[in-house]
């Protein structure tokens, strides 16, 4: 086999790499003393670096290091911990006292007090600062003052938010939102030291935050050098030296850097390296659940699709995809095929439910079949799937799925792709309601919470309801579990809410996406949390 | 001479003007980058109008060409949508792409010519049919294959160099990547060389010098040699161009963060200060390039004269 005697190779020069880099690393070498610097995979980040700005992966991989918010998502159970948080209280869901705790600093030697979070967020919400995560700050109370839909702020900061004193602040929502606590650990909600608004420009050249690593040096484009911090006051200290992060324009190089030992971690194995991974890398790739799904989105708005009597042709193209073999054999198990609109990151707990959908969500071939005549068929006798192709492998498996029906329709001409060159181009056709049958969207969960996966998609006029789903029952079912107070109450909810989805199928669940990665034998206690980035501090580097 | 070359350089200004525009004109065609900075959820529209202005998206083509064309006059290149200056990129990224494409030039001209001198003078031996040989198979191989082949073999398989170039990109690093741009345009510098030599070698000025007595290292270099490289030179100046153009695939390859790294991510970003002030730049440094070719025309064949 080829993928073996690549790996058999790949370990003899990984020995004369180490050594190396041992020699070239700044502060580098240590025996797993927790000195060890490792060296990582990264991309260019697309917007500055600054905490509500970064809306993707790479930028995030970076503020996950340097920041920490009030809470904290475990990355192994997903759930909300308290990090700075002394304690967030309510009474009525809706007004928030918040206490931080003593003795937590900047890198620079600020102290973290309440000032620095209603900083942030004021930066975070204001129009002025285009910021791109702004909406996150849409529950608290003058959100439509200083953001507004058209035209200029009325307001410089939000009216919902208080300074008590040093480590106190109140936080006054628009609306009950009970869960609202456990969504203060997505980093659009990190603290800001004043050197932020003082000296934006030397901010962004180098940042400081408060987490368990520190900038050394950021060349941008090409490199950022982060070393563990000894003043950081957390629970979760860095147990290695730092991190190189290296921006790769390829994947596949990163891959062969990785091979050669050039490189220690590589959070993302190109699709055409899936299948020789598993026998290079051995129990050195990782193939981790993350908190991504991947649906195929009906125009609501186009009467063809979106008309009452079609949720049967919805539900019966759901059931002619044959998600099974496309996972395996397109993404070789780096998917898993989706039986509700969740992620099985958040756990039964937090309110994944396998096999919610039911049969709907399953391949029958005959009742896909009857399903859509009784629904008076496909509109014109056959359904166009939109994809960019510019990214990922879309075209891949969107053929896949396309012959999928074709075969359980026995027409060959039923399905077909449509791809649009660039993203930016599929976008701005999305936003246009240009949509003329289903296309494809992929959800990453901003904080692993059910209602992120249900209520920015499915609610009416939502920010990200592409389809321009609505549904009375839907909205208020979701209301309804906001103002729950119980958490479990609360998610029993959101998953009635969902069973109204398996109904009208204004979205199909296809699957949910899983990280990937990969490293050498020099690490070890790797993994990636739920947003597919690897959890840094843990990783123990060895000799 | 003085007046050829103003003439020259004036008319590079229309071709600058055009190409800037095409360039433009293209990206833009594109259509609207700002949704794809929201990733896959819909922009907020407050924000996304603001992004809009602020980037005078929402201006018709012409007049931001028009404003762009103004920035560029006063040496400002726009601003990249990760907020960096275009200039600052540009800083960071043709010094390594100028330093990848000298080796790969100085490759090409040291194994390009003496392999091409030597089949030259060897006319239908035994080597000049190996440099044939070698020439078509390398031609004929593109260079993301050579690029992928000799990085795994060399950087994974025998370890013998490191797979990718680090971000200071010091020269040794670029030894192979310099190997792999060059290799395509070194097999037409060898045939080039070997043509233009072996028909000169027939030529009168060759045989008086033979006659003469000169020795004949004299001969080659002096005289043959000097005529032969005209057609040379021509390539490898208008070589330079496209080699800082072309080394997209290798710099992807070899992860080099130079000016491919920077126009492939400003294309996939639909980035357009970035496109088209990265290419703006190519454009100049391809005229410029052509400039000095012609000139060097004078300086090694004395019967050109420019007026």
């Amino acid at each position: 086999m080829r993928g073996a005697t690549r790996a058999k190779w790949a370990v003899g020069t990984v020995a004369v790499a180490l050594v190396a880099t041992a020699c070239g690393g700044g502060g580098g070498g240590g025996g797993g003393d927790g000195k060890g610097v490792l060296s990582s995979s990264w991309g260019d980040p697309q917007n500055p670096l600054e905490p509500a700005n970064t809306n993707e992966v790479q930028g995030g991989k970076v503020l996950d290091m340097i920041f920490r918010g009030l809470k904290r998502y475990d990355p192994k159970t997903g759930a909300a911990e308290d990090m700075l948080a002394q304690k967030i209280e309510s009474k009525d869901q809706q007004n928030y006292t918040v206490t931080i705790k003593k003795g937590w600093k900047f890198s620079n030697g600020e102290p973290v007090t309440a000032q620095s979070f209603v900083d942030a967020w004021n930066y975070g919400a204001l129009i002025d600062n285009n910021q791109k995560n702004a909406y996150f700050f849409g529950y608290i109370e003058g959100y439509e003052k200083v953001h507004p839909e058209s035209g200029k702020a009325s307001a410089r900061t939000l009216s919902g938010l208080q300074v008590k004193d040093d480590r106190t602040f109140t936080v006054k929502l628009n609306q009950k939102f009970s869960t609202w606590p456990q969504t203060l650990g997505y980093p659009a909600f990190a603290p800001l030291p004043r050197a932020f608004f003082k000296d934006h420009d030397g901010w962004l050249k180098k940042p400081v935050g408060n987490g368990p690593y520190k900038v050394e040096s950021y060349t941008k484009g090409s490199a950022m050098k982060l070393r563990k911090w000894g003043g950081y006051k957390g629970p979760d200290k860095a147990r290695n030296g730092g991190v190189d992060l290296r921006v790769y324009t390829d994947n596949n190089t990163a891959y062969t850097d990785l091979q050669a030992g050039n490189l220690d971690l590589s959070d993302d194995i190109p699709a055409a390296q899936l299948k020789n991974a598993e026998a290079d890398l051995g129990d050195r790739y990782i193939n981790q659940p993350a908190g991504i799904i991947q649906t195929l989105t009906f125009p609501m708005y186009d009467p063809q699709w979106g008309s009452e009597k079609m949720a049967k042709v919805r539900q019966g193209l759901s059931m002619a995809i044959d998600r099974k073999t496309i996972t395996r054999q397109i993404f070789q198990n780096t998917r898993t095929p989706a039986s509700d609109w969740t992620s099985p990151v958040l756990k039964a707990d937090g309110g994944y439910k396998s096999g919610l959908c039911g049969k709907a969500c399953e391949y029958k071939p005959a009742e896909a079949r009857k399903l859509i005549k009784e629904g008076g068929g496909l509109p014109g006798g056959k359904v166009t799937v939109t994809y960019n192709a510019d990214t990922g492998s879309h075209k891949d498996w969107v053929d896949a799925l396309c012959n999928s029906v074709n075969k359980v329709l026995k027409n060959d001409k039923a399905c077909v792709g449509n791809p649009v060159g660039t993203f930016a181009d599929y976008r701005n056709q999305i936003t246009a309601k240009k949509m003329k049958g289903p296309f494809r969207a992929g959800w990453q969960m901003d904080y692993p919470l059910i209602q992120n996966f249900l209520q920015p998609m499915y609610y009416t006029d939502a920010s990200s309801n592409d389809g321009k789903y609505s549904n009375k029952e839907f909205d208020k079912l979701v209301d309804e579990a906001n103002a729950e107070t119980d958490r479990q109450a609360a998610v029993k909810k959101f998953q009635d809410a969902e069973r109204v989805l398996v109904k009208d199928m204004p979205v199909i669940p296809l699957w949910y996406q899983n990280g990937s990665g990969g490293y050498t034998d020099r690490l070890s206690d790797v993994r990636l949390n739920q947003f597919s980035v690897p959890v840094y501090d843990r990783i123990k580097v060895g000799s | 001479m003085g007046r050829y070359v103003i003439r020259r350089l004036l008319q590079m200004i229309p071709v600058f003007i055009g190409s800037t525009f095409l360039i433009f004109f293209m990206v833009y065609a594109l259509g609207d980058p700002v949704a794809a900075m929201f990733g896959d959820r819909a922009p907020d529209p407050a924000t996304a109008a603001r992004i809009r202005e602020e980037l005078l998206l929402d201006q018709p083509l012409w007049k931001q060409y028009l404003h762009y064309m103004g920035q560029i006059f006063r040496g400002d290149f726009g601003t990249a949508f990760n907020g960096q200056p275009v200039t600052e990129l540009m800083g960071t990224a043709f010094p390594v792409t100028l330093r990848l494409t000298l080796v790969a030039i100085v490759i090409e001209i040291i194994v390009g010519v003496t392999l091409g001198v030597l089949s030259g003078l060897r006319r239908g031996r035994a080597l000049d049919t190996s440099v044939l040989v070698f020439t078509l198979v390398v031609v004929s191989i593109p260079t993301f294959v050579s690029g992928y082949v000799l990085q795994f073999l060399l950087g994974v398989k025998w370890g013998w160099v490191k797979p990718t170039v680090s971000t200071d990109a010091y020269l040794d690093e670029l030894l192979l990547p310099g190997v792999v741009l060059a290799l395509v345009s070194l097999a037409y510098v060898t045939r080039l060389t070997r043509t233009s030599l072996a028909e000169n070698a027939r030529a009168d000025y060759v045989r008086t010098a033979v006659a003469k007595g000169l020795p004949r290292r004299r001969v080659v270099t002096r005289h043959l040699l000097r005529n032969s490289l005209i057609p040379v030179v021509t390539f490898i100046g208008t070589d330079i161009g496209s080699l800082m153009g072309g080394a997209i695939v290798t710099e992807r390859i070899f992860n080099i963060h130079g000016v491919g790294f920077q126009l492939y991510q400003g294309i996939l970003r639909q980035n357009s200060p970035t496109v088209v002030g990265f290419v703006t730049v190519l454009v100049l440094v391809f005229l410029f390039a052509n400039l000095v070719v012609d000139l060097l025309y004078a300086v090694l064949d004395p019967r050109i004269r420019y007026a």
